[in-house]
């Protein structure tokens, strides 16, 4: 039952790093940059999230959608001011430049919120749902359900609709899908906001279970762990590898000395680059001439 | 402007160019060696830690800047080396030998690290790093036995010929020495096949590898290389603060050293010399400004990292030479003047180009 109950929380802990993840490989899929403020864009959704609801007092779901569009547009800002001038500079200029935002961020959210942990009021906090002995908390059942749900949505999203489409086209070959028509410019713009979008939902979604504070954005740094153990650029391979992180996680910091399931991530990471690089579902390798 | 006639082949990879250079670098010697007659212990000591930062910061610009690897966890190699040294110091090793020891050291465990990213793109390594880091300060906070845990442990301040390292001007001229043979080392290193090997790679890892550079032995010697130089630096930062703890070395210093490398001048050893000037004083800038700001913005929690972060984002998108690369637009623009053009130092616009396949 115990441990029942540890793979639930570990799933739902690895829900949000697979949600971080997600963002993650989406932007390295499309631009080939790296966002390693990927985690700080899930802070600022919180946080826009806790001012709609708590501070405005608009109802959660209202708040949510709010939320969404106001990252949706901040992703997009984003992208347009800092990143699109950077195009065609070496990778890690990129790099340190989305570790300077990184910062940025955090500073901006301990300048306007403080830094003192908050918590959004969330409709089903608190409530608990028993099963033959199990106690299950709704958090966590919610963390589970949103992920399923959010990745339905972006699946259908990417197989079905135009501008989905037109997403994979540009992050297959940029040259390729710009002569077909494509708007470059404009889907990586999309691909900034989407992915801020979905960055705030593991924001929002975690919320109930671990409190909001400029730091929690640290969160970030075990999602890139889960997208390389997914495989870098595999959309499923950033939920599975999430998955697998929060879950180990738990059950490591129960069994095994304390403090070391902190960076049982870390070592998961390693341990995999040694023996299969390129990931579990791999998607892509290196460009051989 | 000056020309420089080249006469024999030697002069291409000659150290100094022309006799100017030699007659200012020699000025730039005679001023470091003579700095602390005129300042006070605290400057002294100030001027100690620039010096360590830019001895760390030839590794990170020898990986970063010449290589084009990036490291997110540096911080570690400088937490190996000063922690080595100090445990060995105290088993009673004699300096001479525990420092290279410390050093030694720390090149393996870079290159350990090293191997497993080689096989992926740099990407790769900038979150194996991290992920390093963690681990190491991990390792460190909880081997109490050997490293003293949270508490910390101090460092053995070992006497040569009635000198201390723990006096800040002994210190001072020793680290004034380290610097100058890191930097002669490096420029030998950077003329070296291996060192043009390490520029191949970073302008294009195809192109290197089809003229004949071998990518992972190139890719894990950088890597030692680098780690190598970090260890040294955390040798002189453990006499330094005399007091090593864990949290002299976060994720934060990691940071430093890449906002070291890039605001200096990516690709440049003057880079680092300038750099390592700029991030030694910019805590104590901030700390000034904190008092002469209003108190809503001075008690910004994480405001030092928050300007960290802006001039790091700032010197990337603006002037993503660096320091040394504005000196040499001011310089050009005084040995040509009036007739300097703009487009001289124009930022040629290049496309993504990609290095990987679906």
């Amino acid at each position: 039952m115990e441990a029942f109950q540890l793979l639930l929380s570990g799933l739902s802990q690895g829900c949000v790093y697979g949600l971080i993840a997600l963002g993650f490989v989406l932007i390295y899929k499309a631009t080939e940059m790296l966002n390693f403020a990927q985690g700080d864009m899930m802070m600022l959704g919180a946080f826009v999230a806790f001012t709609l609801v708590n501070l405005l007092g608009l109802s959660f779901f209202v708040g949510f959608f709010l939320t969404l569009v106001v990252m949706v547009g901040f992703g997009m800002a984003l992208e347009r001011t800092v990143i699109r001038p950077m195009i065609g500079e070496p990778p890690f200029a990129v790099l340190m430049l989305t570790i300077g935002l990184g910062f940025i961020l955090r500073a901006v959210a301990g300048a306007v919120w403080g830094s003192e942990t908050e918590t959004l009021d969330v409709p089903f906090a608190g409530n608990v749902l028993e099963v033959g002995g199990v106690v299950l908390g709704y958090e966590n059942l919610v963390v589970i359900a949103g992920t399923a749900l959010l990745c339905v949505a972006l699946w259908a999203f990417f197989r079905y609709s135009r501008i989905g489409i037109a997403m994979q086209a540009a992050s297959q070959n940029q040259l390729a899908a710009y002569y077909s028509g494509v708007p470059v410019k404009r889907v990586t713009s999309l691909v900034w906001g989407i992915s801020a979008a979905i960055s705030a939902t593991a924001g929002i979604l975690v919320a109930p279970v671990m409190l909001i504070d400029p730091m929690m954005g640290f969160l970030g740094i075990k999602a890139f762990a889960a997208a390389i153990v997914g495989g870098l650029g595999s959309l499923p391979g950033a939920i599975v590898g999430g998955l697998i992180i929060g879950v180990a996680e738990q059950f490591v910091g129960l069994y095994l000395p304390p403090g070391l399931g902190e960076v049982s991530a870390f070592v998961i990471l390693l341990v995999m680059l040694m023996v299969r690089p390129q990931g579990i579902f791999a998607s892509m390798q290196q460009k051989k001439v | 402007m000056r020309f420089v006639l080249t006469t024999h082949y030697g002069q291409d990879v000659n150290l100094f160019r022309h006799n100017g250079q030699r007659f200012w670098y020699a000025l730039l010697a005679v001023g470091a060696v003579a700095a602390p007659l005129f300042l006070n212990a605290f400057y002294v000591g100030e001027l100690v830690l620039v010096f360590i930062w830019a001895v760390a910061g030839i590794g990170l610009m020898l990986l970063v800047g010449y290589t084009g690897l990036v490291s997110l966890g540096h911080a570690a190699f400088l937490a190996i080396g000063a922690y080595c040294h100090a445990v060995l110091l105290g088993y009673g090793v004699p300096f001479a030998l525990s420092a290279p020891i410390a050093v030694a050291f720390t090149a393996l465990v870079g290159a350990l690290v090293g191997i497993p990213a080689l096989r992926m793109t740099g990407v790769y390594l900038a979150i194996a790093t991290l992920a390093f880091e963690r681990i190491v300060a991990y390792v460190i906070e909880h081997w109490e036995p050997v490293t003293g845990g949270l508490r910390g442990m101090s460092v053995p301040q070992p006497e040569f010929f009635g000198l201390s390292l723990a006096d800040s001007y002994v210190l001072y001229y020793f680290s004034l020495g380290v610097l100058a043979a890191g930097l002669f080392a490096a420029a030998n290193l950077l003329r070296s096949p291996m060192g043009r090997a390490f520029i191949a790679v970073r302008d294009s890892e195809i192109s290197a590898e089809s003229m004949g550079v071998h990518l992972a032995r190139t890719k894990t010697t950088a890597f030692a290389v680098s780690a190598a130089f970090t260890g040294l630096a955390g040798v002189l930062l453990a006499h330094r603060i005399g007091y090593l703890a864990p949290d002299a070395f976060t994720v934060q210093t990691s940071i430093q050293l890449l906002l070291l490398v890039v605001v200096g001048g990516l690709g440049s050893l003057h880079g680092v010399v300038f750099g390592a000037i700029f991030v030694g004083y910019l805590p104590q800038v901030i700390a000034l400004a904190r008092d002469v700001l209003p108190s809503a913005v001075g008690q910004i929690p994480g405001l030092e990292l928050g300007v960290f972060g802006a001039i790091l984002v700032l010197f990337l998108v603006f002037e993503p030479l660096g320091l040394y690369g504005r000196w040499l637009k001011i310089r050009s623009w005084l040995s040509q003047f009036p007739l300097y053009r703009k487009a001289t130092h124009k930022r040629q616009k290049s496309y993504l180009r990609t290095e990987r396949v679906h």
